[in-house]
């Protein structure tokens, strides 16, 4: 998956999961780690882990 | 280009100057249209003529900048110092020429001044790099303070002055021993660039070299290019603060108006300290090709800094260092005649262009 496909099916799978539950994300996209902890600020979720590439995102809101 | 300089280079064409370096009478001409330009230059960013040098490109004056610095230095060590947002082509030297040593920036893109002085003092550093202005975000480096900080340690800085000169009073710009720019980022042609080295500076050609220029690059200088670049130089420091007042309110606008009607935005670098005519924001779930493409079929020219639009896989490293949104990115650089209506238009067209983008991708 290319950008910025990863960060969109993140944004659709996070109301999926309740709130404190921890979303997991693959993607060996180079532009997730950055593109990814950028759409945690902006949308108020925490980013656990960024570990290429696998990526770990708490839902907070 | 700007018109001045471009009907300049028509007519040095026409002159039909010769290599400066002959006795001729097209020599002669040539070498003095040479000097002049020398002049401008120095006089911009106050130093003297000598130390002007025209090369061919900015990255080959930055690759020329920093590379000459680590030769001249080699006894000293091989430690390059750069910031996480300089120009790809200043990390790529000091990667090949030395060890390359990061010093990372924050959210607005400026660089951690402490880091700075812990990397600059590290034993072996033959070299530091910042630029004056972020060439994609806009940010203005403290530069003064950077340049203190290498004047106490006694390190040689390279001074990027591309996206600043002619819009950025320089001229008394102090602390930097070498400092690069390029003609096209002022409104000149593509094909010159500048490195001005100071007198004292250890600094070694990088290349073989011939008698040209001073012996510090080779070849015979294209004139009516380099007198043309002059003429756009020339040109900012003449009439450039109007338009420098022009930029920087509509890019004021264009920020405000991109926030308040795109939803989900996230606009990059300093919104104050900057320079006047570049702006950088991105689109959440937009990719940057299908947006510029977009953008240009309504009649507008942008770059972008996203992996899917620019020359390779991987996304801008000066929006990655920043924390930056890379994908949906457009990058703006307004010119010497973007009128007022030419953004108003933009920021009508925009908003509906990233919903229909957003639209299709079922991303909202």
């Amino acid at each position: 998956m290319k950008c910025p496909r990863p960060i969109i099916e993140v944004g659709r799978r996070i109301s999926e999961v309740s709130v404190g539950a921890v979303l997991e994300l693959l993607a060996d996209d180079p532009a997730a780690g950055p593109d990814l902890a950028a759409w945690c600020r902006m949308r108020g979720q925490t980013l656990l882990a960024s570990d290429p590439p696998r990526f770990l995102v708490r839902r907070e809101s | 280009m700007l018109a001045d300089a471009r009907e300049a280079w028509l007519g040095a064409q026409q002159a039909g100057w010769g290599d400066p370096a002959r006795l001729h009478r097209r020599g002669r001409l040539a070498a003095q249209a040479l000097d002049q330009a020398r002049e401008v230059v120095a006089a911009a960013v106050g130093a003297r003529p000598d130390e002007v040098i025209f090369t061919a490109s900015g990255v080959h004056a930055s690759q020329a900048a920093v590379h000459g610095l680590a030769l001249g230095r080699r006894r000293v060590g091989s430690r390059i110092v750069t910031t996480a947002i300089d120009h790809s082509s200043v990390l790529a030297t000091a990667a090949a020429a030395g060890v390359h040593d990061v010093v990372p920036v924050d959210h607005e893109g400026h660089v951690d001044l402490e880091q700075w002085d812990v990397a600059v003092g590290s034993t072996g550093t033959v070299a530091a790099c910042i630029q004056v202005a972020n060439h994609e975000v806009g940010t203005l480096q403290p530069y003064a303070e950077a340049a203190g900080i290498c004047q106490r340690l006694e390190v040689p800085l390279v001074l990027d002055a591309t996206s600043a000169l002619g819009r950025t009073d320089l001229s008394d710009a102090a602390g930097w021993s070498v400092l690069t720019a390029w003609a096209g980022a002022f409104g000149g042609p593509a094909s010159v660039g500048i490195l001005v080295i100071r007198k004292h500076v250890r600094w070694r050609a990088p290349y073989p070299t011939d008698d040209y220029q001073g012996g510090r690059w080779p070849g015979v200088p294209d004139v009516p290019a380099i007198y043309a670049a002059a003429v756009a130089l020339d040109c900012w420091l003449r009439d450039g603060p109007a338009v420098v007042k022009r930029q920087y309110d509509l890019v004021d606008q264009l920020r405000a108006g991109i926030v308040a009607h795109v939803p989900d935005v996230d606009v990059a670098g300093d919104p104050v300290r900057r320079v006047p005519h570049l702006l950088t924001f991105s689109a959440l779930y937009v990719d940057g090709e299908t947006l510029t493409l977009e953008l240009d079929k309504a009649g507008f020219a942008v770059a972008s800094g996203s992996a899917c639009s620019a020359s390779s896989e991987h996304p801008s490293h000066v929006l990655a260092a920043m924390g930056a949104l890379t994908h949906g990115n457009v990058r703006i650089g307004l010119t010497w005649t973007t009128a007022a209506a030419e953004i108003s238009q933009f920021l009508s067209e925009l908003p509906p262009i990233v919903a229909r983008i957003r639209a299709t991708v079922g991303a909202s």
